[in-house]
Formats: C-alpha cells, structure tokens, sequence
C-alpha cells in the first residue's frame, strides 16, 4: 500500500505555472506519484494544461499531451490503442480533466469510453467551475456559488442550479470503478488512485481539488477546505464497484456548512436561506447514502 | 495483383488494407459508411489485422487517431460533410501536432439545406487546415491513393496529415473493375509505421504543447514548410508506386491534351471524366480544349498549373463549391497562381453540381464554347452557376 511515508520522492508534475495553493495540481502530482513513471497523461484545455506545457518549459517528466477540450477520453483511447499496437501494455493511461472538461463538453466522449470499457483511468480535478478561462459556471459550479456568469447582485445571486451528480451518472454506466475522493483526505485519495490502476477496464476518480483564485480562500487553506467539504457532508468519499456504492467515510457529525459556505468569498451574498437550502440538500442526499449505498464502518 | 469490381468506397477499403493500419475508428455517416462497413469486414475476417474503434463521434474519431499516432502506431479515420466539420477542431489540431493521420473524406454538401449528394463544399471550407488534401478521380485512383497517402504523410520531411476525397455517390458509390495489388507488393512499398513525434518511456516527452508569441511562428512555419515538402514527396512516392505497381500518376495535376490548348477547365475529383469526353468530341470538330484536373488543393500547384496553362486563350475553373460572399475556392486559388506567374489569362469560374446536382456533357461543352466567346471579346460574369437562374435583387 502507498502512503505518504513511502511515496515516490520523484516529481513527474515539475515546475508548472499553477498558482499558490492550487488543488488541482496537487491532484494531479500524487496521482502521477502513484502511477509512476509509465504512466502516458491526457489533459485537456483546463488549467492542468495551461500551466503545465508552455514550451518550451514543459512540465511532466512522464509522457503527456494536450487533447482537445473535448477530446479527453477519446484521445486516451487512442492513446492507449497505439501503446497496445506497439506491444506495450503496461503503461497506465491517464487523463485529467478539470469539471467542465468532465461534466459538459468531454462526457460524450468519456460516456463512450466507458462503454467501449478502455482500459484508462480518467481523474476529474474537480474545482468547480471553468477556472482557466476565468472563473466561469460549470455544471459542476454547486448551487449558489457566485462565478463571473453567475454574479451575485440583486437579480442573481450566484448559480441556481445544483451540482450535477456526475459519479452517479457515470456509475449508471456500469464502469468496473468510479470513486468520490477529495484532496483534503489525501490517504484516501492515493488509496483510490492505486486500486484503480490494477483495475481492467474503465476507472473515474472524481476528486474535488479547491482552487484558491476562485473560491476565494487563502493559498495555505486549499487542503482544509478540502477537508471541510466532505466533514460538512457537502461531499462525500465513495466508491462504485461490481454495482454497488459504498460510502468509505461517514462523518459522526457534520461540522458546520454555514463555516464552510461563508469562509469561501464566492459563497459570501448567501443569506441565511440559501444556507438552509443548501443543509436540506445535504440532508437529503445523505438520507439516501444511508439507505442504500454501503457504509464502510 | 487481382482485378475486382468494386465501388469506390470498397476500392478506398482494400487500398487501406493494404497499409495495415494498426487502428481505425470511425463513426458512421453516408456515403462514407461503406468504406468503413468493409474495414469491418476485413477485420473480422482476419485479413485485416486492425483495432476497429468504435467512437461515439467524428470529434472522438479523429481525437482517437490522435492518440493512436501519438503513442506511435498507424491510425485511419473516415468521414463526410457534416462529420468532416464536426471534427473541425480536431483536424488542426491533428497538423498543429504534425500527426500523420491518414482520413478519406466522402465528399458531401454541407446543411442545410440537408443533402446527402455529393459536392465539394465539405473539404475546400477545411481548406486551411494544415491537411494535404487530394481528390481522386476514380477507383483505381481512390486505391491507391489510400496505399500512397500514408508514405506521403508519413515521410519525415512532411509529417503532415492527409485527406484523400472521394466524389460522394459519383466515385464511393459506382462500381468499376480495380486492380488489387498484392499484400507483398505492397509492404514493399510502405516501410512501416516511424515517427519520432511519439511517446518515448527511455526519454519521456510532452506532446501539443502550448507555445506563446514568441515562439508560435516557428512551428507554424515547420508545418507551413512540411506541406510544401509534400510536392516532392508526392513525386518521389508515385515513382516507387509506378517501379512497384505498374500505374503512374502525375504529381499534382493531371493535364489532358494542355500542349496545344486553346481553352482549358480546371476542376477536381470525379467530373474530369465527363470532361474528358468533351475535349474528345469538341476537338473532333476543331476546337482545341483541354482539361487540367487539380489531383492536390494543398500543396497548391501553383507551378504545374501556369506551366500547362500559359498558352491558352481562355480559362475556366468548374468546381463543386462556393465560398459565400466571394466565389470558388479553386476560383481563387488557381487565379493566384496565374497572378503570381503573371499570366494575363481571361478566366471565368463555373459553379455547378451542388448538392449532388448532375453536371451534364453539354454544360462542359457550353463552357468550352463560352470560353471561345470570351477570348473573342465577349462579356461574361465572373462566377456562373450552372443550370440555375436566380437573379440578384
Ligand atoms: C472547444 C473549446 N471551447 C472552449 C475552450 C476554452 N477553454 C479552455 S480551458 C476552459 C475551461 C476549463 O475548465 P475546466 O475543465 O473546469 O478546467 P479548469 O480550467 O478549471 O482547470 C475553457 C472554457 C477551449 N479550449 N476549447
Ligand atoms: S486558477 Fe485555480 S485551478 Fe487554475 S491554476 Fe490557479 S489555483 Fe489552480
């Protein structure tokens, strides 16, 4: 088992561009430590990308390419073709796309990745919204988050939509492992990634990864916040396998949402009802985690 | 080498059997889908020893070769009209990263209107690109385009993608009988597949990449410069062809009884046929026409075409597409060349077949004729659309 005790020492995410804080790029730097250095990254248009392979300072010690904004899964596919037509099979493919990646303009393409079940592992940084082009709305930008086209004034007030349930979504394709990770709980988070590199077949790791610059939290706060997320209940750790959801980690109690919202300066305009949506919707969720997902002790 | 009777699309099939690419993935649509129901076929039957990837969309099928050429192996993609611009994106993105696909592109018009027949606008609005693009004129030619396209493309001064276009219904639909070659034949003419712009595990490397103001012009210019290579290289690969396989093509143009010609049409793909036929009979009654057919729109033959032009009296570009607001493509382009070549050529552009409509031996000769009229002095607009009769406001 890899902890962070025994940990790959080598950097293979080295040098990049991200700002103070970032946790996407952390996602990205342990995963890549887990994998190692025969593992082949997909990225597409996103942030990981941008700041990652800016020539000629190009950032990843292993093999990676930019794909498509769209394109992802469907260059992982062809990636991993190739490999397999040059007779290599033991590299891990490996994607990372952003939420707006995932969850709007590449899930056609990751939908069809998982029903042809290619052998890839794709990794969801989740900071949700578009955060390279600015601090955009994703389908993935939770329920009252402010973000530069959801503004929160007097007629809007930050996004009114909730977050699409994209690892369900994904798990109703059958996929042989998709799992909910954050990079708050970082043990978790490596555990996750090491099962699913020895799984055949399609894995999706969706790991929520704080982006300071947009959620307006400190540098130093993006691994508490992380873990405040799931503490909250607002997230959960989970995973999907042999058809059958199982929650990894169930908090005692929720710590306080009201904290978590007001501490982010997107959140900041929401009022004392929009806090109360926002528990009732935890609540909800979590009543149906419990009646019918399985619950790690 | 064995003759079959075969339709365009399945002559297109046997040409990329016999490149052995090691991955194909293509989503349907008509009337490409035959090519790719035959790869099928071959797979299945094991005479094709290929990954048939079934993607969920042209954007993913062409995303897919990416990565199939990324990694290093040998990838094919085929599509038509509304997939051909789906997967926009990703075909500049395929030159951009100087990835060596190969794809056939059934051309089709575009909507709407909707329409399944064949034109050109498909591929002459991708103009730009970065793709070299031929257009083949029959089945024999459509085979072994297929089988040259990948030495071409492949070859490391050009390193460039390619798309072969085939007339939609006209040539991937008629049947006609095909010579076949040989597996051995050809595994003698393409060496197998070897880029250095792949994944590397001795010596990991970081593939499309970003690169700013500064160095952005370099890179444009390297694939500016790998299609112009591919002249040559288009040269080099149809002598080998001919050494191997007996059949010799002309490099970018095809000129048909130029020397002497008095009025010429240039044009693409399927129609030259049609044309042919028109310079056999006009020149029976004494009228020296002539047809250069344009087997490459990039590289332009900006050379080839002033060199089988310059002595003659009138000119003109019949092609199957219009960019709107302006005129043809080929229009444009081949003015270009004649400017650049300071030929002071009268030359008239005619616009027909859209959505698949039928261009008939008497409009070719009617263009001859009218050709006449305007090296005599004659008025005629610049741009004519055949067979309609719209009126401006
Ligand atoms: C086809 C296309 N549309 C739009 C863009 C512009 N674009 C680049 S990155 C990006 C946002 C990426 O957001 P996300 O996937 O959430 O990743 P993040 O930037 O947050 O890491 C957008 C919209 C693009 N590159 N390609
Ligand atoms: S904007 Fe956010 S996600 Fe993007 S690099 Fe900065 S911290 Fe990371």
């Amino acid at each position: 088992m890899i902890t962070a005790k025994n940990l790959n020492e080598e950097e293979f995410f080295y040098g990049h561009k991200a700002c103070a804080g970032c946790g996407g790029s952390l996602a990205v730097r342990i995963a890549l430590k887990v994998l190692g250095e025969k593992a082949v990254a997909v990225l597409p248009a996103g942030c990981m990308s941008a700041v990652g392979f800016n020539y000629p300072q190009l950032c990843f010690s292993n093999n990676a390419i930019i794909s498509t904004f769209a394109g992802t899964a469907s260059m992982m596919t062809g990636v991993l073709a190739g490999l397999r037509a040059r007779g290599i099979t033991d590299a891990q493919v490996v994607g990372f796309a952003g939420d707006g990646g995932t969850a709007d303009i590449g899930i056609q393409a990751l939908s069809g990745a998982i029903d042809r079940n290619d052998d890839v592992l794709y990794i969801c940084y989740d900071n949700e919204a578009y955060m390279n082009t600015g601090i955009q709305k994703s389908s993935l930008t939770p329920f009252g988050a402010r973000t530069t086209t959801t503004p929160a004034g007097n007629n809007i007030r930050g996004n009114i939509r909730p977050k699409k349930n994209v690892f369900e979504i994904i798990a109703a394709h059958d996929i042989p492992y998709a799992a909910t990770a954050t990079v708050g709980y970082l043990q978790d988070y490596i555990n996750k990634v090491e099962k699913a590199s020895k799984i055949r077949g399609t894995k999706f790791i969706h790991v929520i990864a704080p982006c300071p610059t947009g959620w307006g939290v400190k540098t130093d706060e993006t691994v508490d916040v992380a873990k405040e997320i799931v503490d909250t209940g607002l997230w959960y750790l989970a995973e999907y396998e042999n058809g059958e959801f199982t929650l990894n980690h169930k908090p005692e109690s929720f710590s306080s949402v009201e904290n978590y919202l007001k501490r982010q300066a997107r959140f900041r305009h929401l009022t004392d009802d929009d806090i109360q949506a926002i528990t009732a919707g935890r609540d909800s969720k979590w009543e149906h985690i419990l009646k019918f997902w399985n619950v790690k002790k | 080498m064995s003759k079959k009777f075969l339709s365009g699309d399945e002559a297109f099939a046997y040409g990329i059997r016999l490149a052995r690419p090691d991955v194909i993935s293509a989503y349907p649509i008509t009337p490409q889908t035959v090519v790719v129901e035959k790869l099928s076929d071959f797979v299945e039957d094991g005479s094709l020893k290929s990954n048939f990837i079934h993607v969920e969309s042209e954007h993913s099928a062409l995303s897919c070769a990416m990565g199939v050429s990324a990694a290093g192996a040998r990838a094919f993609t085929a599509t038509s009209s509304q997939g051909l611009l789906y997967m926009a994106e990703c075909l500049v993105y395929a030159s951009g990263g100087r990835f060596p696909i190969v794809m056939m592109n059934a051309n089709r018009s575009t909507a709407l209107p909707w329409n399944i027949y064949g034109d050109q606008r498909d591929s002459l609005a991708l103009l730009d690109s970065g793709w070299i693009q031929s257009y083949a004129q029959d089945g024999q030619e459509a085979l072994d385009m297929a089988l040259m396209s990948y030495y071409i493309a492949e070859h490391k001064k050009v390193q460039t993608p390619f798309m072969v276009n085939l007339d939609g219904f006209v040539l991937t639909h008629t049947y006609e009988v095909v010579d076949v070659p040989e597996q051995a034949q050809a595994d003698e003419f393409l060496p197998s597949f070897e880029t250095e712009n792949k994944f590397d595990f001795e010596s990991p490397k970081n593939l499309a990449f970003s690169a700013g103001p500064e160095t952005n012009t370099f890179f444009k210019v390297k694939e500016h410069l790998g299609l112009l290579n591919a002249s040559a290289v288009i040269s080099e690969a149809e002598e080998r062809f001919a050494k191997i396989f007996g059949r010799k093509y002309s490099g970018l143009t095809e000129n048909y009884k130029t020397e002497d010609a008095d009025y010429i049409i240039l044009t693409l793909g399927s129609v030259s046929g049609l044309i042919r036929q028109a310079v056999d009979e006009l020149r029976d009654e004494g009228l020296k026409a002539g047809l250069v057919r344009i087997r490459y729109m990039r590289p332009f033959p900006v050379s080839e075409i002033s060199a089988a032009v310059k002595n003659a009296k009138a000119l003109a570009v019949l092609e199957k597409d219009v960019s709107f607001g302006a005129e043809g493509t080929v229009y444009t382009n081949v003015n270009s060349a004649l400017k650049k070549n300071a030929l002071e050529i009268p030359s008239k552009n005619f616009i027909g077949g859209l959505g698949g409509k039928d261009i008939s031996l008497r409009e070719i000769k009617d263009i001859f004729l009218k050709l006449k009229d305007v090296s005599e002095g004659q008025k005629l607009s610049d741009v004519n659309f055949l067979g309609v009769d719209v009126k401006g406001e």
